[in-house]
């Protein structure tokens, strides 16, 4: 297939989106092609620009930046546009396989505005795609995540498979691309705004086929796009639908040929403030109008050149695939990297690169970046549904693409129109959002599939570069303009960032000069303008740059004179390969040393068995090269190092007693190359376990054993891995028992959640100093004060582990848990003495963290070692008022050193817009987002206060935000509670947080298990922390292969989310509860026994085994399902979670009826007393 | 004998003037990324105790010498530096904790603690300078 083919839908998607776990699945399987060319081009075409025009206030938004770009430019943009879709396309590979369905549906959006307004364009670009599939078998070795660090050098293949769930996702994609190449690519969401999207998702999902027929379906429902998650069922997007005008496609041909150049910068500089209100749409025509032009005039550059762009991209994409470990070179912007990486395959590609002349037009006609608008137009069209219009502007507006310009240009009336329609103008997704729900009335809020993260209303071009939600994440997608509206609308402002993710695509780019501002030191983006082709705009500091003459040149497409087109520019997420500037010394070899509690408690837990065990197992796959050093020390009372030197015969064991003045007995061999030393490392391994069978040793002397590592490592910085099983007794730092089992189910103060003793921050600072941060696995039966000891992980950027009483034997599941965690502990990847820098638009700024790490100053984040694993949070204020401005953006810059050695720098930007009223900011509200915040502040609030006071703090939250929402809906009097419909879920997941460990009283709750909650909320990605939260509950006895995923060869069955609530348990089903790290199969008293038999394996209900921690592989076809839909959720995150399975009389059943949120128990209320709680507290 | 006094307080008052202006100083260091979070707490932690001391001496010196009006001038500021103090967290390395002063607008509040401090105390050197005079030309 060619590739051309490819590009639109990648542009839009990209690798970003979250795996969508709808029922698309049936999309993915059959090879979408087919289906999509029909959607892109005609009907989705059509289809999305009638609706789009009544869209218009969205979109005006997006110009405010892009008006001082050029018409040249704004040609380049395009390019540019296209050309991204090509690259991404061509890394993802991988992409979310899940996900496709839904991309599928979304792409035909995503299509139209690359491919430009007209129909004809659609078309031409469509078939393209068909014939172009991306290379599949290219595709799987760049999957393999990041590897492609240097051009030069082979991408660490070892690291990036090192990852379970990755690898997973990579192998798909492979499958999946040759039959979807669209599948892959999440860009859909991006058009999902929009509304179109979702709509093609729910219509299409279940059928591959798009054809022409689901296109309609699709249009008609896009209104709802950013509910995509949402169920279907609104009513909303039915009443939307009806202006889908899907003939608009061809009309818009003619319109195209005009492009008003100038028309850009005008309409951008207007609209932004026009688009900022909702509710303005109406209005507006004229300003649309304008804006339009600048999308239009793009337009017609795109239609002329639609087709050639396309080639250029495939021809990046080939090229990308043919080295496919060297997916980042590609992106490579030096020259002579380039050409020596490329070899043959390059040519290759390049020949099937069109003309260059296409390109060219193509390239003025794109708009700069901020103009966005070409997107736009397909949004718009949209909206405005109604048919005749779309007709009128089409004859009116030649130049102007997209449905809006040409409506409110040519007839005034429209803006009547648009009054009359009044919502209607709104951007269908904002409309959605903010469609009031009474939470009394509507139970089934609960979407069936995973909520996924609302869009930001930005144009196309921008959503398709903008960063991926799981990495970049802000709880209002949608920035009040100034701090008064922030505290008007009673939302936290914050952004989730999980930089250093596991990525299945990643441009890496070598370059001589890292093209930064010069006044911000903000890295070059896809927000930046270029105000020629010399000079570019800081888009946090307005400062305007000079391009440095090496930007000129674009090794991808091997061209001089388009900056524009630099990698760097196309994608929110790249990796720079940063020069010695970068480095304060030169870069630290991967370093691991292990310090071991061997006294009585750990031996006769047992894990030193199970640590070896996992230890030798993966010792070829720590990351590293050949400088990786480790070592080990055990302690009780004393402290014992272990000579490895190499030569020795055997290990030697030094015991140092004197714990108060802790010294190293020989510094120098302690920490010793694991190559030159391997065999001894794997005898000591090997006679640990049974070393200290004997020792009568209680004592624990941690303090003093965590500064002997201290000293051991300071010299070159890396990771200490602590196994502590009991309270320090002994030296430094030893703590007392600060629990009072009476007070576990108190109601009233919880104390001793803050730590008892300074001594492990000062050691975690000093950690944190010397780049060495401190991992800590806590296994222990007792009390074992968490809270302090959690400091030295805290602070040193480290993570920290929790099993309770865990017994080898006893505890077989804990073990199992323990044994999985190692594996994935050991392989992920690492980064060692980093920094991460997080810089805002000017206006913004950051007040307080949250996570794992060391703030050595206002936006400067000292992590000792970066794990794929941590996300971070910040909360944001705002300083400036934001008036002058239509869109902010947030760069996170992760300065780091591979575990090869190598100095690298990883950048996300998110870009998100601006808004002048409380209905938008209420409208862009990210509710998952928002309660992982919360819950964030929460935890600081009970350490720093008390517990109670930090859950009134949450009850207000959700009390004063919809209080502030039922002020800015005046005509809603009925009594209720009314929340947007983007914020539908917040009193559900306040409950739920209310309800957990962390936060809860009255229920009795070991400290330490508590405290570790709070770590968890700390730090844990957002996905796993709103499964822990709010756990999704499933029916497996009666799965079907209805909407399942296909993930390589095996079908993923997708039931529904069901509600939490002990109604929807039927004792004759089985039922599976995620709650992230651990699964619950529980299994009614009267479940079916066919069930039991084929999938369990048990001839009836009594005789199910309670401790089994797996499914039995059988061979029935239930069974099959079953193992695919549990195995596919094990592996679609980090850490495996272990599956319990349930009994209706056994002890875990505790825990799973406590997790069933939605009823009483006896010390929380129900979700509908909660909301009687709520309603009484607004009413007040 | 008062004359005494107030040259004890003036001297004293001066001491705290000069360690307002250090703290400011310092955090503006740590505001403008001067100096890292770290070593600008340990400086400040280290003032923590005298400033606390140099207050208390100048609220007792008023006390002992029955000036009421300015001791209950300084009574507050006393009372407030042994709060801060003795509210200190277990964990905490400090009234200025580095891990701490980041967050919440700490910083800023600090700051804003300093500025008034050194308003106060101002106004109190003023107070005591005119005093003493008074003492002197009494005498």
């Amino acid at each position: 297939m060619s590739v051309p083919g490819f590009n639109p839908s990648p542009a839009a998607g990209f690798t970003r989106h979250p795996t969508p776990i709808g029922g698309a699945a049936p999309l993915c399987q059959n090879g979408a092609v087919q289906t999509y060319p029909s959607m892109h081009s005609q009907a989705g075409y059509g289809a999305t620009h009638p609706h789009y025009n009544s869209a218009p206030g969205h979109y005006a938004q997006m110009p405010s930046k892009a008006p001082p770009v050029n018409n040249q430019y704004g040609m380049n943009y395009y390019h540019n546009n296209y050309q991204q879709p090509v690259q991404t396309t061509a890394r993802p590979g991988m992409a979310p396989v899940f996900r496709a369905p839904q991309v599928h549906s979304s792409r035909p959006p995503v299509s139209s505005q690359a491919m430009g307004p007209t129909s004809n364009v659609s078309m031409s670009s469509a078939s393209p795609l068909h014939t172009g599939p991306p290379q599949p078998g290219a595709y799987p070795a760049s999957a393999g995540y990041y590897g492609s660090s240097m051009p030069l050098v082979a991408p660490d293949g070892t690291s990036a498979q090192g990852f379970p769930p990755h690898s997973a996702l990579a192998t798909v994609p492979s499958a999946a691309n040759s039959a979807y190449p669209i599948v892959s690519y999440p860009s859909a969401p991006g058009s999902s705004q929009y509304g179109t999207l979702p709509s093609s998702q729910t219509s299409a999902a279940g059928h591959n086929l798009v054809g022409a027929g689901p296109i309609p379906s699709s249009v008609s429902t896009a209104p709802q796009a950013p509910l995509q998650q949402v169920p279907l069922g609104h009513s909303v997007t039915s009443s939307w639908p009806s202006s889908a005008a899907v003939s608009a496609p061809p009309s818009y041909s003619g319109s195209l040929p005009g492009t008003v150049a100038a028309v850009n910068s005008q309409a951008n500089t207007v609209l932004p403030s026009a688009a900022n209100r909702l509710d303005q749409s109406c209005q507006p025509p004229w300003m649309f109008g304008a804006v339009h032009p600048t999308a239009g005039s793009p337009a017609p550059g795109r239609l002329a050149t639609a087709t050639p762009t396309p080639p250029v991209s495939a021809s990046l994409a080939q090229h990308e695939g043919a080295d496919s470990s060297s997916t980042t070179s590609s992106a490579s912007p030096v020259p002579s990297n380039y050409e020596a990486l490329e070899g043959g395959s390059y040519p290759d590609t390049s020949s099937k690169l069109p003309p260059g002349p296409p390109v060219s037009q193509a390239s003025k006609a794109a708009k700069p970046f901020g103009c966005g608008y070409p997107s736009l137009q397909p949004a718009y069209q949209q909206t405005s549904a109604l048919s005749s219009y779309s007709t009128n502007s089409q004859s009116s507006n030649p130049s102007n693409p997209p449905g809006y310009q040409q409506d409110s240009q040519p007839y005034p009336t429209m803006n009547q129109l648009s009054a009359a329609l009044g919502g209607l103008s709104l951007p269908a997704q904002q409309l959605e959002a903010l469609r009031p729900v009474n939470l009394m009335q509507d139970r089934n809020i609960l979407p069936s599939t995973e909520v996924q993260a609302p869009v930001p209303n930005l144009s196309t071009d921008l959503k398709k570069a903008n960063c991926r939600s799981d990495s970049f994440r802000c709880t209002l997608t949608n920035i009040p303009q100034t701090q008064a509206l922030l505290n008007k609308a009673k939302l936290p402002l914050g952004l989730l960032l999980h930089p250093f993710r596991d990525l299945t695509q990643l441009p890496v780019i070598t370059s001589n000069t890292i093209v930064r501002c010069r006044s911000c030191r903000t890295y070059i983006n896809p927000f930046v303008s270029f105000l020629d082709q010399r000079r570019w705009k800081c888009n946090l500091c307005y400062r305007v740059n000079d391009v440095p003459e090496e930007f000129m040149y674009n090794p991808l497409t091997r061209s001089y004179g388009e900056p524009h087109k630099r990698p760097e520019v196309q994608n929110s997420t790249v990796e720079f390969i940063a020069s010695s500037d970068y480095m304060l010394r030169p870069p630290q070899p991967a370093v691991y040393l292990f310090v071991l509690d061997v006294s009585h408690n750990a031996v006769e837990a047992g894990y030193l068995n199970v640590l070896c065990q996992s230890l030798l197992e993966n010792l070829d796959k720590l990351p590293g090269d050949t400088r990786t050093r480790v070592g080990f020390i055990t302690f009780d009372s004393t402290i014992h190092f272990y000579n490895l030197q190499e030569g020795l015969s055997q290990p030697q064991m030094l015991v140092v007693s004197d714990i108060d003045d802790v010294f190293l007995p020989t510094p120098d061999s302690l920490l010793v190359n694991l190559k030159e030393s391997k065999e001894l490392v794997k005898d000591l391994l090997n006679a640990l376990p049974s070393m200290f069978t004997n020792t009568r040793e209680t004592h624990s002397a941690l303090g003093p054993a965590l500064q002997a590592a201290f000293k051991l490592m300071s010299s070159t910085g890396g990771r200490v891995s602590v196994f502590q099983t009991q309270l320090p007794s002994l030296g430094a730092g030893l703590l007392h028992s600060r629990e009072d089992p009476n007070q576990r189910s108190s109601t009233k103060v919880v104390q001793h959640l803050g730590p008892a003793t300074d001594f492990y921050k000062k050691l975690a600072l000093d950690c944190s100093g010397q780049q060495i941060a401190v991992d800590l696995f806590l296994l222990s039966s007792q009390y074992s004060d968490l809270a302090s000891l959690a400091c030295v992980s805290k602070y040193s950027a480290g993570s920290i582990f929790y099993y309770p009483s865990f017994h080898h034997v006893h505890n077989p599941a804990q073990a199992e848990t323990f044994q999985k965690d190692l594996r994935r502990y050991f392989t992920r990847k690492i980064g060692f003495e980093a920094v991460m820098r997080i810089r805002c638009t000017k206006g913004l700024s950051i007040h307080t963290f949250h996570g794992n790490f060391f703030v050595r100053s206002t936006d400067l984040l000292s992590l000792a070692n970066v794990n794929p694993d941590s996300r971070f949070a910040v909360q944001m204020s705002i300083d400036e008022s934001l008036t002058d401005t239509a869109l902010v953006c947030f760069q996170a810059a992760l300065l780091y050193t591979s575990s090869k050695g190598k100095r690298r720098i990883r950048v996300h930007t998110l870009c998100l817009p601006v808004v002048s009223q409380l209905n938008d900011v209420f409208a862009g509200a990210d509710v998952q987002a928002i309660t992982c915040l919360l819950a964030n502040m929460a935890v600081d609030r009970a350490i720093s206060s008390n517990l109670t006071d930090s859950q009134d703090a949450v009850v207000n939250a959700v009390v004063d935000s919809l209080s502030a929402y039922r002020s800015t809906t005046s005509s809603f009097q009925q009594s209720g509670v009314i929340a947007p419909y983007s914020l539908r879920l917040f009193p559900l997941y306040v409950l739920a947080l209310l309800k957990q460990k962390a936060l809860r009283t009255g229920t009795s709750t070991r400290l330490d298990d508590r405290v570790f909650a709070m770590c968890e909320f700390k730090c844990q990605p957002l996905q796993q922390i709103m499964r822990m939260i709010h756990p999704n509950l499933y029916r497996i006895d009666n799965l079907t292969d209805e909407g399942a995923l296909h993930v390589n060869d095996s079908i993923v069955p997708q039931p529904p989310i069901l509600q939490l609530s002990a109604e929807r348990l039927t004792r004759e089903g089985a039922f599976l509860m995620d709650c992230g790290s651990v699964l619950y199969l529980w299994v009614g008293k009267s479940c079916d026994v066919t069930f039991i038999s084929d999938v369990l394996g048990y001839p009836n209900h009594a005789s199910i085994q309670q401790n089994i921690t797996q499914i039995p592989e059988l061979e029935t076809p239930s069974s099959e399902r079953t193992r695919s839909f549990i195995t596919w959720l094990q592996e679609n995150r980090s850490f495996n979670p272990v599956l319990y399975i349930v009994k209706d009389d056994t002890s875990a059943k505790t825990n799973f009826f406590q997790l069933l949120i939605e009823d009483r128990t006896e010390a929380a209320l129900s979700y509908y007393e909660f909301l009687l709680h709520i309603q009484q507290q607004i009413s007040k | 004998m008062e004359a005494a006094v107030f040259i004890l307080s003036l001297i004293d008052c001066c001491a705290l003037i000069f360690l307002s202006v250090y703290f400011i100083i310092t955090l503006s260091d740590l505001e403008c990324d001067y100096i890292n979070a770290r070593s600008c707490c340990s400086k400040l932690n280290k003032w923590v105790v005298p400033e606390l001391v140099g207050q208390a001496i100048a609220t007792a010196l008023m006390l002992v010498s029955l000036h009421w009006f300015v001791f209950l001038l300084n009574l507050p500021v006393a009372a407030w530096n042994m709060y801060r103090f003795i509210r200190v967290p277990l964990g905490n390395m400090g009234v200025f904790d580095p891990t701490e002063i980041h967050n919440r607008g700490q910083l800023k509040s600090h700051m804003k603690e300093a500025m008034i401090k050194l308003g106060f105390h101002l106004l109190c050197f003023f107070i005591y300078l005119y005093s003493m005079i008074l003492a002197l030309i009494n005498d």
